[in-house]
């Protein structure tokens, strides 16, 4: 197997609240092949952003990362540990945008209102000059100019000339979804991390923003983290399936083992949820039992185990079931898999 | 934009006469005129003055006349250019007037650029490091500066450096420029005594903005856009300037057009205390006299600076904000 | 307790939820400690303003220019290890250059200071005649010398002055802002409610008076005051003066409200009740803002006592024989004076003192009643 483009080990985010200590990412691990998409999916809450963020190390305080690693591969020598690097330094800074790129969630609010659309991509440009170029004459404004009309166009926005000075707030939320995805795209990162992209868009323009975020991977071979609580989405672009909850990595796998055989309880909920068109029309969308627990008062072992159907009494309360394979390429934390370990060592 | 700021331009003239009618009833409101206050000050200092001498003056002033004909009179003075005659000082008023307001100018530019020199950095601070321990010493400084009148201020300074220093820091000149033609020691003069009058009129000024800045920042520094600005691999302090800070000052801009004005309105007070050669303590004795053509003059400038003003921070918040410039095409 | 009380105690949770708006506020504010201890400060002030004269101790008006420019009185309040509060004396010795009384502090004789002592006549409330004082010096020859803040160049003792001028300089704020609120309210309501003509008027007439330089007008406005009015009037006078130009502020604030108030749902639920205008106005639109005018309100007085002092300072707000705190910073207009007698900037720091504890109780009551604003 290939070295990981990314490895995500055992990774622990914690807020710092006045009112306590919010675990938002509590252990969570996984691996992003180069070239490879890579779905995470989960409730709203359930730490996906979070653990975005983490990668970047753009958690906002009182959020701190208190555990575990990220360990990226730069093009050359050996893995960084990005989890040691200084939020502030400039080795962060070389890799956010130029070697890891991040599309937003609320293409509305992502843009800053007061700056034309084209000037934040040039800046971008500007900034990692010496990473997506490391030699030849200093980029010039003309240039940078032309190199962002060329990104706008292929990344579907007509007249590309007239919207780069355009303001986000006067282009429509495909528009700047696409205008977003060019920035991400500007200094060719090696990984894209796109949080919730489709989101804040209607249905159509979302098909269409998938159908170009999977044509543009297939181009350029970036890998691409796809944060979304939508099954469907994940099922069109991913090949590979993280599913979270409450901050802990439930199971993974590739995507057909993750919808065709689920393993997980949780999993399988989240997919019993789905509408389907197959079923008879007038029955009720089977929902999972209860609601998600405050940040605050999250249960003591496995955190899914007061709406668990399945759950061993005595057992999933106690203690949290840790990541184990269950098949080829799957893993689940779930003690009904190894019941060896629900077993007081 | 353009079009309101026209509108504005052409809102001026009427706005001004309002503000004329207004100033005149005001200053005519005083029971009594110029000359009663005159015989008054003349008589408690001894002398006296004849019944028929005071009736000469009053119709030579004009004073015996109905309140519009005065009014009328010294709207077509105006409208010609002239301000009219000081009847305390016997003077034209433009003269009286003309080095006092450049002073006065000054000295609210100075202050306004301390103000915002100060206040935009110290917020910026505070809001990347809020409850940092010199955030908390800025929070302290700011509450008692908001707090001080800044006349309690200046009266503490002078006092400090009168008992402390044996030094008199009333004034706006050495006492050999005071009465000296313009030159340039004499400008050199002026800055180094125009920094501290100009100090205490911004301090409260300046609390205010800090406060306002860092509460502004702190609100942007959480919006979608900073992240994105971060993940983009901008270093902290250029992305702050670039983006939030940027907006945040927006709606500051804004206020550029009352807090002007409010300088020149309350250099007047500090001006008094600290004597200094501006148009407050002019309009201050003017309205205990009654001198009614020169305080009504100056009312009426003071009310000009404080529309421009206003006209001034709307063209800069259009100027700053496309949101706005956009929207009346 | 009621009988209908529940038998099982409230979770804390469960608590938050029956809480009448005005109890979430309570506890909110409670949070605010500086908030908190303001709030006490000003408290005291508003008790010294109801009955300056129990806390004089001397009459205020009383002069003696032999007695011009005492120093303070440091009061000791533990006489060795017992609990019995003294004021060292003062001696006085005729200059014999400037032929002026100069008075030292004198370590070495103690005069103790005595609660509830008899002094000089007043009424209590304005009513109950008395003699009672908090404090007072309590000499075996009867001639009192307790000046706790010294005295001024006619020997007036400035403790009991500066305690009469916190009652005229905290009533002028409040006055001036209840004003301020009245006509806001009243204004910004017809002016948001009604729209229309009535709201173009108004609107045009509150931007007019926001152009106008606000010191240079009031100074016009309090000269053109005529000099025979009594302390009585004059004080109303300056009162509605101050509050001519505050209402603006609250007035388009209001005007806000309504606006948006309007549009909603539960206005148009209580209009389909049949309830009538008057009705709908104070029972279901007022009070979604009134928390929020408070707080506004107690923000806007400390601008009002700023203002009330500078124009008694310049000597064209409150005018002697009234006190105020403005009124007894004129006696330190002149530096000479202040280096011979610093205690004369001593109103100051109490004006500084109250507008710091208005300033930290409103943004305490602002971020109480509605914490999702900031």
């Amino acid at each position: 197997m290939t070295t990981p483009l990314l490895r995500v080990e055992d990774l622990r985010v914690h807020f710092f609240l006045d009112e306590g200590l919010v675990r938002a990412v509590d252990g969570v691990s996984f691996d992003v092949h180069p070239g490879q998409v890579v779905g995470i999916v989960g409730e709203s809450g359930c730490g996906k952003s979070v653990t975005m963020k983490a990668i970047l190390q753009i958690v906002e305080p009182p959020g701190r990362i208190v555990g575990g690693r990220i360990l990226f591969q730069p093009d050359s020598g050996a893995a960084v540990d990005l989890t040691r690097l200084s939020p502030k330094g400039p080795a962060l800074r070389a890799i956010r945008g130029a070697e890891i790129a991040l599309i937003p969630q609320e293409p509305m609010a992502a843009f800053s209102p007061v700056h034309s659309v084209g000037e934040q991509i040039i800046e971008a440009l500007k900034l990692h000059e010496r990473q997506w170029r490391p030699s030849g004459p200093r980029l010039s404004r003309a240039e940078a100019r032309s190199m962002t009309v060329d990104l706008f166009r292929s990344v579907g926005i007509s007249m590309p000339e007239e919207r780069i000075d355009a303001y986000s707030w006067q282009l429509s939320g495909g528009l700047r979804q696409r205008a977003m995805i060019a920035m991400a795209l500007s200094c060719r990162p090696r990984l894209l991390i796109a949080d919730e992209p489709t989101t804040a868009i209607d249905v159509t323009t979302q098909a269409q923003i998938l159908n170009l975020l999977r044509d543009l991977q297939r181009r350029h071979g970036t890998a691409i983290v796809f944060i979304t609580h939508d099954l469907g989405v994940i099922a069109q672009m991913a090949r590979y399936v993280v599913v979270m909850y409450l901050g802990r990595v439930m199971e993974q796998g590739a995507v057909e083992e993750i919808f065709h055989a689920p393993k997980h309880p949780y999993t399988r909920a989240l997919l019993r949820s789905i509408p389907s068109v197959n079923v008879a029309p007038r029955t009720l969308l089977p929902t999972i039992a209860g609601s998600i627990p405050h940040p605050l008062g999250r249960p003591r072992g496995c955190p899914f185990h007061p709406r668990c159907p399945d759950a061993i009494p005595g057992v999933c309360a106690e203690r949290a079931p840790a990541l184990r394979p269950v098949g080829s390429t799957q893993l689940a934390s779930c003690f009904l898999y190894h019941r060896d370990e629900a077993v007081e060592p | 934009m353009t079009r309101y700021v026209l509108k504005r331009l052409l809102l001026l003239p009427a706005l001004l006469f309002l503000f004329s009618v207004t100033v005149f009833a005001i200053v005519q409101a005083p029971p009594g005129d110029f000359l009663t206050t005159y015989v008054a000050t003349l008589a408690s200092s001894g002398s006296s003055i004849s019944a028929e001498q005071v009736e000469a003056l009053r119709r030579e002033y004009g004073l015996d006349r109905p309140i519009w004909v005065q009014y009328l009179k010294w709207m077509g003075n105006l409208a010609r250019g002239h301000l009219g005659l000081s009847l305390e000082y016997q003077r034209p008023n433009a003269e009286l007037i003309g080095e006092r307001l450049l002073l006065t100018i000054v000295l609210a530019l100075l202050s306004f650029v301390f103000t915002w020199a100060v206040a935009i950095p110290a917020g910026i601070y505070s809001a990347m490091h809020p409850r940092s321990p010199i955030d908390y010493v800025l929070t302290v400084v700011n509450y008692v500066g908001v707090a001080t009148p800044n006349f309690m201020l200046a009266l503490v300074l002078m006092w400090g450096a009168f008992a402390y220093l044996g030094m008199s820091v009333t004034g706006l000149f050495s006492p050999d420029f005071v009465e000296a033609p313009w030159s340039l020691a004499r400008v050199v003069d002026l800055l180094k005594h125009v920094w501290l009058p100009a100090v205490v009129l911004g301090v409260a000024g300046t609390a205010r903005l800090t406060r306002v800045m860092r509460a502004n920042l702190l609100d942007e520094l959480n919006k979608p856009y900073v992240t994105t600005a971060r993940a983009k691999g901008l270093s902290e302090w250029r992305l702050v300037v670039r983006y939030p800070a940027r907006l945040a000052l927006n709606p500051l801009v804004s206020t550029i057009g009352w807090y002007l004005p409010a300088l020149f309105s309350g250099s007047l007070i500090v001006a008094t205390v600290m004597n200094l050669p501006n148009i407050g303590p002019l309009l201050l004795r003017a309205l205990i006299n009654q001198d009614m053509y020169l305080a009504g003059s100056i009312l009426l400038i003071y009310c000009f600076l404080t529309i421009v003003g206003t006209l001034i921070s709307d063209i800069l918040l259009a100027w700053l904000d496309p949101r706005i410039r956009f929207e009346e095409g | 307790m009621s009988v209908l009380a529940p038998a099982v105690p409230l979770t804390a949770e469960e608590r938050v939820s029956v809480a009448s708006s005005w109890r979430l506020i309570w506890w909110r504010f409670r949070k605010h400690r500086l908030a908190l201890a303001s709030a006490l400060v000003l408290i005291v002030l508003y008790v010294v303003v109801l009955c300056p004269d129990f806390f004089s101790t001397q009459d205020p008006e009383a002069t003696d220019a032999r007695l011009a420019f005492i120093p303070i009185q440091r009061l000791h309040v533990f006489d060795g290890f017992r609990p019995s509060p003294w004021v060292p004396d003062v001696a006085g010795r005729r200059n014999p250059t400037t032929l002026r009384m100069e008075w030292r502090v004198d370590e070495s004789r103690r005069i103790p200071v005595r609660f509830f002592v008899t002094g000089y006549p007043y009424r209590l409330l304005g009513v109950v005649p008395t003699r009672i004082h908090l404090v007072g010096a309590a000499t075996r020859d009867g001639r009192e010398r307790l000046y706790l803040l010294g005295t001024d160049r006619l020997g007036r003792d400035q403790w009991s002055r500066l305690v009469h001028g916190t009652r005229t300089s905290m009533t002028i704020g409040l006055t001036a802002v209840t004003f301020s609120v009245v006509l806001g309210v009243l204004l910004g309501g017809i002016s948001g409610y009604y729209g229309g003509p009535a709201d173009a008027v108004i609107q045009r007439l509150i931007e007019l008076l926001q152009s106008l330089p606000t010191i240079p007008i009031w100074l016009a406005l309090t000269a053109a005051l005529p000099r025979d009015w009594s302390p009585q009037q004059v004080f109303f006078a300056i009162t509605v003066i101050l509050s001519l130009v505050g209402w603006t502020t609250l007035g388009r604030e209001v005007r806000g409200r309504f606006l948006t108030l309007r549009e909603e749902d539960f206005v148009l639920a209580a209009e389909l009740a049949g309830a009538s205008q008057g009705r709908i106005i104070v029972r279901h639109m007022v009070p979604t803002f009134l928390s929020h005018i408070i707080a506004t309100s107690t923000l806007a007085i400390p601008a009002m006592i700023i203002n009330e002092t500078s124009l008694s300072f310049l000597g064209l707000g409150i005018r002697p024989p009234a006190i105020s705190w403005g009124v007894l910073l004129q006696e330190a207009q002149n530096i000479q004076t202040v280096a011979l007698a610093p205690w004369l900037l001593v109103p100051g720091a109490v004006v500084i003192v109250s507008v710091l504890a208005f300033n930290l109780v409103g943004d305490g009551l602002r971020d109480a009643a509605d914490p999702y604003s900031q």
